[in-house]
């Protein structure tokens, strides 16, 4: 509840410039699932014989570094194309 | 075996740092900082969660390493070799596997409990877990699948693999196709509440990912292309939700947190984007707009102009300002627009760019690619500053850009009725470059392109700028 609300909070003021990156971050941040892939991917294959749920889990873990790595990567692409180039523009 | 404590604690940071980065990112100063923030606390959270596995013991370590190592490589290489243009539909697809990684875990997890008999008796335990799956099931699959039509609509088509032939994503979407889809998703939730009931029968399970996968291409079938930012910002909240009911499947607060603090802040995004745009969030869903059957058939005709012609009357202009759209990003003519700048203002001209909320694909897109071309971001104005200006500029120049000039939005009829848009009309002169007459993506003809002031460049916008530049360089 208090994250829900901590959420609302953070974001109702954002230049429209900034949309993008910050979908893009938060994006990346819902990759956060990585953390129950791994746990996952982990205990699936204890289990001795890996049946369908640990190939699942080890499929999910991939998506979701995607997701984080790539997600990261992009945002801070964007960011260093929008802030970078203004700070040489002089500001 | 360490105490539960230091883990917690680790995760605690974690989450501290995803709050203080989402804090960040929404300020330009400090939003480099912030994405930071984001990935050293997802950082510490695989680092956390790793530790903790190595003290509990771990068995499948080369399949873990190797699974975020292949993760690492594609994420990275996508990430790197993406065009400045289709970064929206980069951005979409991230978030689709985000939402697929969160029901992929969920469903993991079922079938792992089911596989061991693992299944809690009747009661709080086995509700709340089996809601919990079903719902990050229903909610991520709808994410996965509604993120790669969305990724598809925003490139304008597909490649069907064998043939190489390109085909335009289609927008489709009858009336009755809403009722469709409620009642698709009224039959997932049916079935979330048939597998509490029977929490050992698999079909119920397979039938909700199958439900939702169908439920998520069908939810943003129907959407046109120009409202696709807002479905991407709003799939992106669903992701974080996914994630959060993920979490109380697997018992994992970081994931809660994370997740409903995406969610929430996706869902806020939504709505101030829905503002910008003057369109509420039930409209875009549930109203097919744009390019779906209604499109106005353009009979009227304009004479194009030639690059000298509109070079003279741009030759003494005091002021212009230049109005960018998808046009720019496709035909990648933001050097040439930032040449054409560098000319204009060495006699003398004073240039400045008005960038409308919803210019592009995705908000913030004109502002990327003329960064990437150099232009000081002083010269960037939001459309909310620069609409006073265009009655006191010579020359409107408009690259590529249509729904967001259209006067016909200010008659409040039509599909755009209401949409605030750029008063390019006022300038004194129009220069607009475009393929041709047609619609853009609300399917509505433009009078802008007839008035008399107006002069119509047809042509690519790369070759139309440079043709324009060596025009001017004659005089």
């Amino acid at each position: 509840m208090l994250a829900i609300f901590l959420g609302f909070e953070l974001i109702s003021k954002v230049p429209s410039t900034l949309h993008t990156p910050l979908m893009s971050g938060a994006n990346a941040i819902s990759g956060i699932t990585i953390v129950g892939a791994l746990i996952l991917s982990n205990t699936a294959f204890n289990e001795g014989d890996p049946g369908t749920a640990a190939w699942l889990a080890l499929a999910a873990l991939i998506m979701a570094t995607i997701n984080v790595v790539g997600g990261f990567m992009v945002t801070n692409k964007m960011l260093e194309m929008i802030a970078g180039k203004r700070r040489k523009g002089g500001k | 075996m360490v105490n539960a404590a230091v883990w917690d604690i680790g995760y605690l940071v974690a989450a501290a740092l995803f709050i203080l980065g989402i804090k960040q990112l929404s300020s330009p100063r400090t939003a480099p900082q912030g994405n930071r923030m984001g990935a050293m606390g997802m950082f510490l959270a695989v680092l956390v969660t790793l530790a903790r596995m190595y003290s509990e013991g771990v068995v499948g370590w080369e399949l873990i390493v190797g699974g975020l190592a292949i993760g690492i490589l594609i994420g990275a290489l996508m990430a790197t070799k993406v065009e400045m243009t289709s970064m929206p539909e980069l951005v979409a697809l991230f978030n689709g596997f985000g939402g697929g990684a969160s029901a992929l875990v969920a469903l993991s997890e079922v079938l792992g409990r089911l596989q061991e008999g693992n299944v809690p008796d009747a009661g709080v335990e086995l509700y709340a877990i089996w809601v919990a799956i079903g719902l990050s099931g229903l909610v991520g699959w709808v994410t996965l699948t509604g993120s790669l039509v969305a990724m598809m609509k925003l490139k304008g088509g597909f490649v069907v693999p064998i043939s190489k032939k390109w085909v335009r994503f289609p927008t489709w979407g009858p009336p009755w196709l809403n009722v469709v889809k409620i009642l698709l998703f009224a039959g997932s939730l049916y079935l979330v509440w048939l597998t509490i009931n029977d929490p050992t029968n698999k079909d119920y399970i397979w039938g909700i990912v199958g439900l939702s996968s169908i439920l998520g291409v069908l939810f943003v079938m129907p959407i046109g292309g120009a409202d696709m930012p807002v479905v991407v910002s709003l799939l992106n909240s669903l992701s974080g939700i996914a994630a959060a009911f993920t979490g109380f499947v697997i018992g994992n607060n970081v994931l809660i947190i994370a997740g409903s603090m995406v969610g929430a802040a996706g869902l806020i995004l939504t709505f101030i984007m829905c503002k910008a745009m003057n369109r509420t969030l039930p409209d875009v869903l549930f109203k097919s707009f744009g390019g779906s059957g209604e499109k106005d058939q353009v009979t009227r005709t304009k004479v194009g102009s030639d690059p000298e012609e509109v070079a003279m009357v741009l030759d003494g202009a005091q002021k212009v300002i230049v109005v960018p759209g998808y046009g720019m990003a496709v035909s990648q003519s933001q050097h040439a627009v930032k040449e054409f700048a560098n000319m204009m203002e060495a006699e003398g001209c004073e240039i400045s760019y008005a960038i409308h909320p919803v210019a592009g694909r995705m908000p913030g897109h004109m502002n990327v690619l003329l960064a990437e071309a150099s232009v000081p971001y002083e010269q960037l104005i939001e459309m909310d500053d620069i609409n006073s200006e265009f009655p006191e500029c010579d020359v409107a120049l408009i690259i590529g850009a249509n729904d967001t000039i259209n006067p016909v939005a200010r008659t409040g009829e039509g599909p755009l009725a209401g949409m605030p848009i750029l008063d390019a009309d006022k300038a004194r002169v129009v220069v607009i470059i475009k393929r041709s007459l047609s619609v853009g993506y609300a399917g509505v003809d433009n009078d802008l392109f007839y008035m008399d002031k107006t002069m119509m460049l047809f042509g690519d916008g790369k070759k139309m700028m440079n043709e324009l530049n060596s025009a001017l360089k004659e005089l």
